[in-house]
């Protein structure tokens, strides 16, 4: 019995050791870590909601926001990009993060613009990520795959990895007989919608499924969340799988074909989709509203269409001035180079191209008190 | 004093009553304008029974395959602890089980894809491979772990606690007089805590196992973790499509959805209110059937 008690009181001085030690080493973090005065000019207190794409940029964005500017507070919750857009119409947030552009559908553009007052309505894309196509099959390093391919994988036509029509694309690479497990989100997501939208508008003949947030395809590995989608690719073989770029780890992504070049997801690529994208003309009814209609079936060089566009919801006047103030500061912060940036070392996104951030940021230098 | 410790327990047990009515108008109030929806507004575009029946199916599966798993493994543990172990042995142990119900669901989701779902990868597929003509081990195996065998067997570990600590109750409460005459008329151990000690405890196992039941049904984050589902109705306990479960459905869809969705999920968990008192009824109505023998 003695003995036990000594293993209690050792373990318990263990613990104290390490709380001890976490504390120091996140202590020398702060000293290490900013180099802010921290005594900006912009103060007020504003909520926002959306998207948990957005979250991990967000999360970066406030903290290095209300870093420079300590009289203002700003929050976000990630309660979904259906959820953030609800209460942004309701008038509950000042802000939202949205995976999809405000719809025509349940009226949910004339409620905004209704919220907003007319024309005052700002809709600008501010998170841009590529969505890799993750796979985990040991020995294979290096993948390549054709839209149709793609898309007749994960309607799971094509059941295994030695299929010629993988092989085709992939000579030279010895692929096992493995079963292909794909695996797909189990919970709505922007990341399944984008990703259904462009196999739909690419290979139409192939994937004869419905533009959903609801994964449509029945049978397959269903994992909950980007993290849970990671993690099935990981723990199984022969697995595929979608997921935001920046998160896919350690597991290989596989090459798609556009045009005739053979595309890989990097933001660069991603960015340049949106570039090249015209603008929405219905879903776009003001000035400041930027819904673009991506060009999934570009066949430029350099650039890669299965992406992820998400977007920051705004008003241009705003009740009090302080309110108007914090969000335009914020808003600018958001898609300025040094936001973008931010975004893209904390969260993996691709930085809005200089050419877009031109084009977008007449939308939040109007906001003002009204 | 006397009269106000009636009534403030009076209180107490009217409040219990108003937070259940309450729960049930929210459910009906919001969920009714899914249930009166037409049915392509609907999720899945065929009706809301389309929609709850695979959701209802797999809660239903799910917690089954746990009771089953768990409910022998309860009483055997009750026993054990109450009629064979010595009394300190007995202690430590009953102490361990009852911190199995401390720790959070999450965790023992998270404990199911990364260390129970892969262990269990291996011996799906033998399974799959020797007992392949049952159809619930039909197969194809799952390559990840994460089936519905899996996660009733999580399940099985989260009620685990609660029945046996009801069991242990109940054993622990069987007349001595009865055992002792048992034992002196000759009966071995087992004979005796056969013919004593488990009629005696029947209707509290049964109860026990409602309540575990109830918690099964009603389990979400763990579900939510480790489940792979599709929609898929089906009784293949391995495969790596499998149906959903109600609560586990409502976790995974609520934060993308809106408008009539929502009312959509709400009037699922209508249906899993309906479940559970169904359940509940159920064993109250065989508890009082034992009673009477």
């Amino acid at each position: 019995m003695s003995s036990f008690r000594w293993l209690v009181v050792t373990a318990f001085a263990v613990i104290l050791a390490l709380g001890v030690a976490a504390c120091g080493s996140s202590a020398d973090g702060e000293t290490g870590g900013s180099s802010s005065s921290g005594g900006g000019e912009v103060s007020g207190e504003i909520a926002g909601a959306g998207s948990t794409a957005q979250q991990a940029a967000q999360e970066a964005w406030i903290a290095e926001f209300e870093n420079e500017n300590s009289g203002a507070t700003i929050s976000y919750d990630p309660v979904g990009s259906g959820g953030g857009r609800e209460q942004f119409l309701s008038g509950g947030v000042a802000y939202a993060g949205s995976d999809a552009a405000l719809s025509t559908e349940e009226g949910e553009l004339e409620k905004a613009e209704a919220r907003c007052a007319p024309g005052e309505l700002i809709e600008v894309p501010d998170y841009i990520s590529p969505i890799a196509i993750i796979y985990n099959l040991p020995g294979v390093e290096e993948l390549k795959l054709a839209p149709e391919t793609l898309a007749k994988i994960f309607a799971q036509e094509i059941t295994s990895w030695n299929d010629p029509a993988i092989a085709k694309d992939n000579q030279g690479v010895d692929l096992p007989d493995t079963r292909i497990t794909p695996v797909n989100r189990s919970d709505e997501s922007g990341t399944t919608e984008n990703f259904t939208e462009y196999l739909s508008e690419v290979v139409p003949g192939v994937w004869k499924f419905e533009v959903s947030g609801d994964w449509p395809v029945e049978g397959g590995e269903a994992a909950s969340g980007t993290s849970g989608v990671v993690e099935a690719v990981s723990a199984g073989e022969g697995t595929i799988g979608y997921a935001d770029a920046s998160q896919a780890g350690e597991l290989s992504s596989a090459q798609v074909k556009v045009g005739s070049e053979w595309a890989e997801p990097t933001p660069e690529a991603a960015a340049k989709v949106i570039e090249e994208s015209p603008l929405d003309k219905e879903l776009s009814p003001g000035k400041y509203t930027f819904a673009y209609e991506l060009d999934r079936k570009t066949e430029s060089e350099g650039t890669y269409p299965i992406v992820l566009t998400s977007y920051l919801i705004a008003c241009t006047k705003y009740d009090s001035a302080s309110e108007a103030e914090a969000v335009k500061a914020y808003a600018e912060y958001l898609i300025s180079p040094e936001g973008q940036q931010l975004a893209a070392a904390q969260a993996g996104s691709a930085p809005l191209s200089p050419a877009l951030t031109k084009k977008v940021t007449p939308a939040v230098e109007a906001i003002a008190a009204g | 004093m006397d009269r106000a410790f009636a009534h403030a327990a009076t209180a107490a047990a009217l409040t219990i009553l108003v937070i259940l009515a309450g729960v049930a108008a929210f459910l009906v109030a919001e969920g009714a304008p899914a249930l009166t929806a037409a049915a392509s507004d609907l999720p899945g575009g065929k009706g809301f029974i389309d929609y709850v029946a695979p959701l209802a199916f797999g809660t239903v599966l799910a917690a089954a395959l746990a009771a089953v798993i768990a409910v022998p493994l309860a009483v055997a543990a009750a026993l054990f602890i109450t009629h064979v172990a010595p009394p300190r042995i007995a202690l430590t142990l009953g102490y361990l089980i009852d911190l199995l119900a401390a720790i959070p669901s999450i965790v023992y989701g998270l404990w199911g894809i990364f260390v129970l779902g892969p262990a269990a990868v291996p011996v799906m597929k033998w399974l799959e491979e020797k007992l392949g003509f049952i159809p619930i081990f039909d197969g194809p195996a799952s390559v990840t772990g994460r089936t519905m065998l899996v996660a009733g067997l999580v399940l099985a570990v989260m009620i685990l606690p609660i029945v046996s600590a009801v069991a242990r109750e109940a054993f622990a409460q069987a007349p001595r007089r009865l055992q002792e005459g048992a034992q002196a008329l000759g009966a071995t151990r087992w004979e005796m805590i056969r013919m004593t000690v488990l009629p005696f405890g029947r209707s509290s196992v049964i109860s026990g196992a409602m309540l575990g039941l109830g918690r099964a049904l009603g389990e979400t984050m763990a579900v939510t973790i480790i489940l792979s589902v599709s929609g898929a109705v089906t009784f293949n306990l391995i495969g790596q499509a499998n149906p959903s479960t109600i609560a586990a459905n409502i976790a995974l869809n609520f934060p993308e959805s809106s408008g009539l969705a929502i009312n959509a999920l709400i009037a699922t968990g209508l249906v899993l209110f309906a479940i559970t008192l169904v359940t509940n009824m159920g064993a109250r109505a065989i508890i009082a059937r034992q009673e009477r023998i």
